[in-house]
């Protein structure tokens, strides 16, 4: 039975970066139309940034929380500013291509300086440790991941669904011309959006750290699972990419314990049904 | 209230000129739909574009509202130049623009549609207001916007824009596809806006509705307006009316 509880918890975890990174997905998807490959890179960035602030700067975890994603943000909006708002109007493909190739670059570059181990990010002193629940030995730091994710996750959920700046953003996913003859300047808000849903990746880069280390290929490792989360909760909603990333990283979890042997495919197995059965996936809206 | 503001305002006193449009050429990609439009609208008037389906009346719209990029000539609103303006630019001069598919947002319900359009000055209408102009909006609040009837969709359409302070409205068809009852219903709103003070630039194929509204008329064909007259020439154009329009 503790393996079960502590394949769960594993699970959950890997469920918290899951439901970040596709929730950031799915606000640029809906806002740029813009399938970003490059999550994955600015997610490694926001570990390497909050690995820099601690070894450079002595800025402890705390403070990385916040700095780094809003550095990655910073470094994703002059991404967009540059090149990908060029793309505006354009078939997916390029969107997909441009942003695979910054992922490749970012990569390659940190590869290049730190190799492909990992970097030891130690977990902060006030969350060492762990608690006996009874049933099963919680480390500390574990179960902070989970409901720190959760909390950001569905702070990100009322400030889409329940705001007038939500507002704003649901309707120019609908139609952004209309929004922009209103007196909003859409661009600019497209630009922040992207920021937003990198400061995501990043933020989850930052929690992973401790768990994982920080290597440069953190990020492409965790990517394509990532996106095979967003095929089977689909694009649609915010809510559905979060619970759809918790409860795959608890299904993989279960499948650790019950068939180890599949648990790196049972992601990819349930993409397959639910591609031949409801193509829009799970929870999403029919294009 | 409303009437106060406007006063506040020189530029819009009443009668003088708040949109001037000159040689307005535009182009949707390569195809090139307005030819050198003219005409102006004065503070205070309900003036209607008239003309066959595909004349560019729709594209006039929305070249003054900078939805359309690629466009020269001069448009003057309130004597600034907006030629190269972005469309959010131009809705905070004050322009607010109703189009003509209405654009209610289906992810949005009633209450956020009709708190969109961020306020771009004061002297808009107050809420309480527009639930007088529009009472079957205030019981539906809470609905999903595109649940809505489609006359209830279009009074949506106009009620957000009235919230904003903007006193120069453009309407596109706001009567399309709509029963009579409902055609009359905003029939009274407009003359209610006009004695209130708002400026408003209509696009109609209704004629008839047109003709209850409208103080004075430009009709456009081939993406040029070639012809204009005021409600009280009315009955001595209507043979050439009827000769434009096709009727």
């Amino acid at each position: 039975m503790q393996a079960l509880y502590a394949q769960l918890l594993v699970g959950l975890i890997n469920g918290s970066f899951y439901a970040l990174l596709s929730l950031g997905l799915a606000v640029i998807f809906g806002m740029l139309n813009i399938i970003n490959f490059a999550h994955g890179a600015l997610y490694m960035m926001g570990a390497f940034v909050a690995y820099f602030l601690l070894n450079l700067g002595g800025i402890n975890y705390w403070w990385a929380l916040l700095i780094a994603p809003i550095v990655v943000g910073v470094f994703g909006m002059i991404l967009e500013r540059t090149m990908l708002q060029w793309l505006a109007g354009l078939d997916h493909l390029y969107g997909l291509l441009l942003t695979f190739g910054i992922a490749l670059i970012v990569q390659g570059v940190f590869q290049n300086y730190f190799g492909s181990s990992g970097l030891p990010y130690s977990i902060p002193d006030q969350l060492k440790g762990g608690v006996n629940l009874g049933f099963m030995f919680l480390p500390i730091y574990r179960g902070w991941v989970v409901v720190f994710s959760l909390v950001v996750c569905l702070a990100t959920w009322f400030l889409i669904e329940k705001t007038q700046l939500g507002a704003y953003l649901r309707a120019a996913t609908e139609n952004p011309t209309l929004v922009r003859a209103f007196g909003i300047n859409v661009p600019r808000m497209i630009t922040l959006t992207y920021g937003l849903g990198v400061g995501l990746a990043a933020l989850a880069g930052v929690l992973s750290a401790p768990i994982n280390q920080v290597r440069p290929l953190m990020g492409a490792d965790l990517i394509i699972v990532v996106f095979a989360v967003v095929v089977i909760g689909g694009m649609g909603s915010i809510m559905g990419s979060i619970i759809t990333g918790f409860a795959l990283g608890v299904i993989e979890g279960l499948t650790k314990y019950f068939y180890p042997e599949a648990s790196n495919t049972v992601v990819f197995v349930l993409m397959v049904v639910v591609l031949l059965v409801k193509p829009t996936g799970l929870t999403g809206r029919a294009a | 209230m409303a009437e106060a503001k406007l006063a506040e305002k020189p530029v819009a006193a009443a009668g003088a000129e708040v949109l001037a449009v000159k040689d307005l050429q535009a182009w949707y990609g390569e195809s090139h739909i307005l030819h050198g439009i003219n005409f102006n609208v004065k503070a205070g008037e309900v003036v209607t574009l008239l003309g066959r389906n595909g004349a560019g009346k729709t594209t006039t719209l929305k070249s003054i509202m900078g939805v359309i990029n690629k466009r020269s000539g001069s448009i003057r609103f309130d004597n600034k130049e907006i030629i190269r303006a972005t469309s959010d630019k131009i809705a905070r001069l004050g322009i607010a623009f109703c189009p003509e598919e209405r654009g209610i947002f289906a992810s949005l319900d009633v209450r956020e549609n009709l708190l969109l359009p961020p306020v771009v000055r004061p002297g808009g209408l107050p809420l309480d207001q527009i639930f007088t102009l529009f009472p079957n909006l205030k019981e539906r609040l809470t609905s999903q916007g595109t649940k809505l009837s489609g006359g209830e969709q279009q009074m949506l359409a106009i009620a957000r824009i009235l919230r904003t302070g903007a006193r120069f409205l453009m309407l596109d068809e706001p009567t399309e596809g709509l029963a009579p009852v409902i055609i009359q219903q905003i029939g009274h709103t407009i003359a209610r806006l006009k004695s209130q003070g708002f400026t408003i630039l209509l696009v109609e194929q209704n004629f008839r509705f047109a003709s209850t509204v409208a103080d004075r008329y430009y009709i456009v064909e081939h993406g040029k307006v070639i012809d204009g007259f005021a409600n009280s020439e009315l009955s001595a154009n209507m043979d050439k009316l009827h000769t434009y329009l096709g009727v």
